[in-house]
């Protein structure tokens, strides 16, 4: 790509325009002693300008008094007494943690119980999402539903139809797995153009948690499913909609499949279907059904509203395809990523997401470029089948325009594709498993864009 | 002491005799029940596109028109076509496509899809509705109405004559004239397994270039200046530390920041316990589902009727409970069931202003 190509349309060439009057000064300043890295202390001197809490200021130099005064001056919490134990039994996050919070995009649904939030990716670390950010998908409102009252049944092609009780179902023998859960329609709004700014909207309907539970496959066995005829089992929840879905047989009879109570340690949240879900690993985030009361082994596939209706991605053909379910490989750098501003020129670690449903993510690439070089990302451990699996890269922000990308590879071999390769075989109104290269345009001023290349 | 030995040998005899713990799996007993007839029926309410699971039952279009116009327009409009709140549910579709089965609008990238241009198993319709509408009280319709309002929705799709009446004997013909019943396609490989007889290759192939690839020349889309603040200020959404801020879009792109960035705070409760307990009723009685408390949904917002009906709490309460048109928009508001003293609260609340 030509410089010239980008700085035509949306770079801004100088930085003064968005400092203070005060940060102008201080450019100048910098300027005048030669010094090329001024950006940073620029930044924090407009930041100290505008805003009063002490976290935004940002800048590292020595001042004049011989040192810092974060240092020199010992603060309340380093000479006072602390608070007590158990001030909170089921604590919180820091107070300056509170811009960290899922969200809704503006516009995306017309009501807030049949609507969606988004997971605040561009602040999260790792691959666990704390369990109250996970993303949120809601057919009819949630629920907080008594467990002594909730029921759990299995019928259809069984020896004989059961019901148990959750304290029934969490004596059985279980299983704790990471796994991803992704919304088919995630990144749904940018089939066609950028739509939205930031990670938290372009890639937020992902989140991946640490659930507990037993395997279905136990709980057709001790019903007598049979397995033989059989293929296809419907997942029913126990809220208003009752959200049904068809489930792949082949991922319960692997055991894959598991009905869970548990979610990072704890039980599941409300929102997230306590007290009991169903995981369907690599599979898009509407199978796994919340609130679950009931399977039905059947011999033929269900067609439910949202195998029917919704969730079904429309070809330029006009064809609809049916029962898409899995979640191919992609993933997104998560920073820098839009929306963001970059504090100064230097060093920076370049992070970020990878997914596949199809097993493990095997390699992940990192542009710089928009795309024409790309370097080996690492991968941090664990890297683990159907389960987000962290990237980095270092990069050394040479203050010029650049585009970051990344590129996932998983383990069967399927590369993410770009956004041209998808569209030429799907159109743009598929709605559903947009799983393209993601492209986030770094401006000379710092801010970082959302931007799609053609 | 004896009695307690009498009661383990009761027991004894009781399990040999295939008692309660006889059916179950060997490996955990004591675990699960067989369910009962009963509650099989209860739960199991499911329609295949076989239409295994289709209760007995009929219902005509007028029918249908009567139930739709009292528990369906204010969402989904008169005529189906309305998409104020959701996806339209009718229209779209035409005379050739209930022919061909293969609804042509689909190719058309200018029209918006409607439900009866997707949906190709008649099954999925009654089953959705039987299961959750009206979308506040999901499971409130008789068999019959449902057969009733499917008819409804099937005669202003053009499937069904004006005078049809659905039942259990004629839905598997009504199905053969369904307007998209030949729009689906399983050949794609994002099914796990084989039970579709899908491809094995994913259809598209990227290859993991590394040096000197092939790029596409320009940026070709981003969001125009007019959308820099449409999801909120940006700067209040990421983490005020670390090696980036958010961007503070309140103010155009090259411009200082104009006001102090502050953290963003969860909306305080402001209104005291008048407005918590009226809250909590606007969420028991669902008027949230058509208000919001500061912005317009189906209806009004709840800060718009305060505007205009301030101190009016009578007024407001008589207007809960008798529903009416026309004074907010064309969509009526249906009278509501709800307690006469539930009602006042909510009532009262809105005329001192909505506070949240």
């Amino acid at each position: 790509m030509k410089q010239d190509d980008l700085s035509a349309g949306r770079i801004i060439r100088a930085p003064e325009n968005f400092l203070s009057r005060e940060g102008i000064k201080t450019v100048f300043a910098e300027g005048k002693k030669g010094r090329r890295d001024f950006i940073r202390s620029a930044f924090a001197a407009a930041a100290a300008g505008v805003a009063a809490p002490a976290v935004l200021a940002q800048g590292n130099p020595v001042p004049k008094e011989g040192g810092d005064t974060n240092i020199l001056n010992l603060p309340e919490h380093a000479t006072g007494l602390g608070q007590s134990v158990v001030t909170d039994g089921y604590g919180k996050p820091s107070k300056y943690e509170t811009n960290v919070q899922r969200r809704q995009s503006p516009g995306l649904t017309q009501t807030n119980q049949a609507s969606v939030s988004f997971s605040p990716l561009q602040s999260l670390f790792g691959i666990v999402t704390p369990s109250g950010l996970h993303f949120e998908r809601h057919h009819q409102g949630w629920w907080d539903i008594d467990p002594s009252k909730h029921r759990f049944m299995v019928n259809g092609m069984v020896k004989t139809p059961k019901v148990f009780t959750m304290d029934e179902i969490m004596r059985l023998p279980s299983v704790s797995r990471f796994h991803f859960i992704e919304c088919g329609a995630n990144s749904g709004a940018e089939w066609g153009n950028v739509a939205v700014p930031t990670a938290q909207y372009t890639h937020g309907m992902i989140s991946c948690s640490e659930f507990t539970g037993v395997p279905l496959i136990t709980l057709l066995e001790l019903a007598g499913a049979d397995l033989k005829n059989g293929k296809f089992v419907l997942a029913e929840g126990g809220d208003g909609s009752s959200m049904t879905r068809t489930i792949p047989m082949s991922l319960i009879t692997s055991g894959e499949v598991f009905v869970a109570y548990g979610q990072n340690g704890e039980m599941l949240r409300p929102e997230n279907g306590y007290p009991l879900r169903l995981v369907v690993p690599g599979v898009q985030g509407v199978s796994w059904v919340k609130y679950l009361r009931r399977v039905e082994v059947g011999d033929q596939p269900y067609a439910t509203k949202d195998e029917a209706i919704h969730y079904i991605d429309l070809q330029p053909s006009g064809l609809h395809r049916q029962y898409t379910n899995i979640q191919e490989c992609k993933s997104v750098v998560t920073t820098p990523s839009g929306g963001q501003v970059l504090l100064d020129k230097g060093f920076y670690n370049i992070t970020g997401l990878a997914w596949s449903g199809r097993g493990k993510v095997k390699k992940v690439d990192v542009s710089v470029d928009g795309g024409r070089n790309w370097r080996p990302a690492r991968l941090e451990s664990p890297v683990m089948s159907k389960a987000l699996t962290r990237f980095n890269v270092d990069w050394v922000w040479d203050g010029k325009p650049a585009i970051i990308q990344s590129r996932a590879t998983d383990e069967t071999g399927y590369v993410q594709p770009t956004y041209k390769q998808l569209r030429a075989v799907r159109g743009t109104r598929s709605i559903y498993h947009n799983n393209a290269i993601q492209s986030w345009l770094v401006q000379e001023n710092g801010e970082v864009k959302n931007v799609q290349l053609s | 002491m004896s009695s307690f030995r009498n009661a383990v040998i009761a027991a004894a005899v009781m399990a040999a005799a295939g008692g309660t713990f006889a059916q179950a799996d060997s490996r955990f007993p004591g675990i699960g029940r067989a369910a009962t007839p009963k509650e099989v029926a209860a739960w199991d309410i499911d329609v295949r596109p076989d239409f295994k699971g289709l209760p007995k039952g009929s219902g005509s279009v007028a029918k249908g028109q009567d139930i739709w116009e009292s528990k369906c327009a204010h969402c989904h409009g008169v005529f189906g076509d309305s998409g104020e709140v959701f996806s339209p549910v009718v229209g779209g579709t035409t005379a050739e496509d209930v022919k061909t089965g293969r609804v042509a609008k689909l190719k058309d990238s200018t029209v918006g899809r409607t439900t009866f241009m997707k949906v190709a198993t008649l099954s999925t319709v009654f089953d959705y509705i039987n299961r959750a509408m009206p979308w506040t009280a999901p499971k409130s319709l008789s068999t019959d109405e449902v057969y009733a309002v499917t008819a409804f929705l099937l005669n202003l799709s053009g499937v069904v004559p004006d005078d049809f009446t659905l039942s259990d004997k004629n839905i598997a013909d009504v199905q053969k004239r369904m307007p998209n019943r030949n729009g689906m396609t399983t050949q794609h490989a994002m099914w796990p397994g084989k039970e579709f007889n899908g491809v094995k290759v994913p259809d598209v192939k990227n290859v993991a270039c590394m040096k000197d690839c092939a790029t596409e020349p320009s940026v070709g889309s981003f969001l125009p200046d007019f959308a820099r603040n449409a999801h909120g200020n940006l700067a209040e959404q990421n983490r005020m530390i670390g090696p980036q801020r958010g961007a503070d879009t309140t103010v155009p792109e090259g411009k200082a920041p104009a006001k102090v960035v502050e953290s963003a705070k969860p909306a305080a409760a402001s209104g005291g316990a008048d407005a918590k307990a009226a809250i909590a009723l606007l969420t028991k009685h669902s008027c949230v589902a058509c208000h919001g408390v500061d912005k317009k949904i189906v209806g009004p917002g709840f800060n718009e009727v305060a505007k205009k009906h301030a101190d009016k709490a009578d007024y407001l309460a008589s207007k809960i409970k008798s529903g009416g048109s026309g004074v907010w928009g064309p969509i009526p508001m249906p009278a509501q069931a709800l307690p006469e003293a539930d009602a006042r609260v909510i009532a009262a609340w809105i005329a001192a202003g909505a506070a949240k």
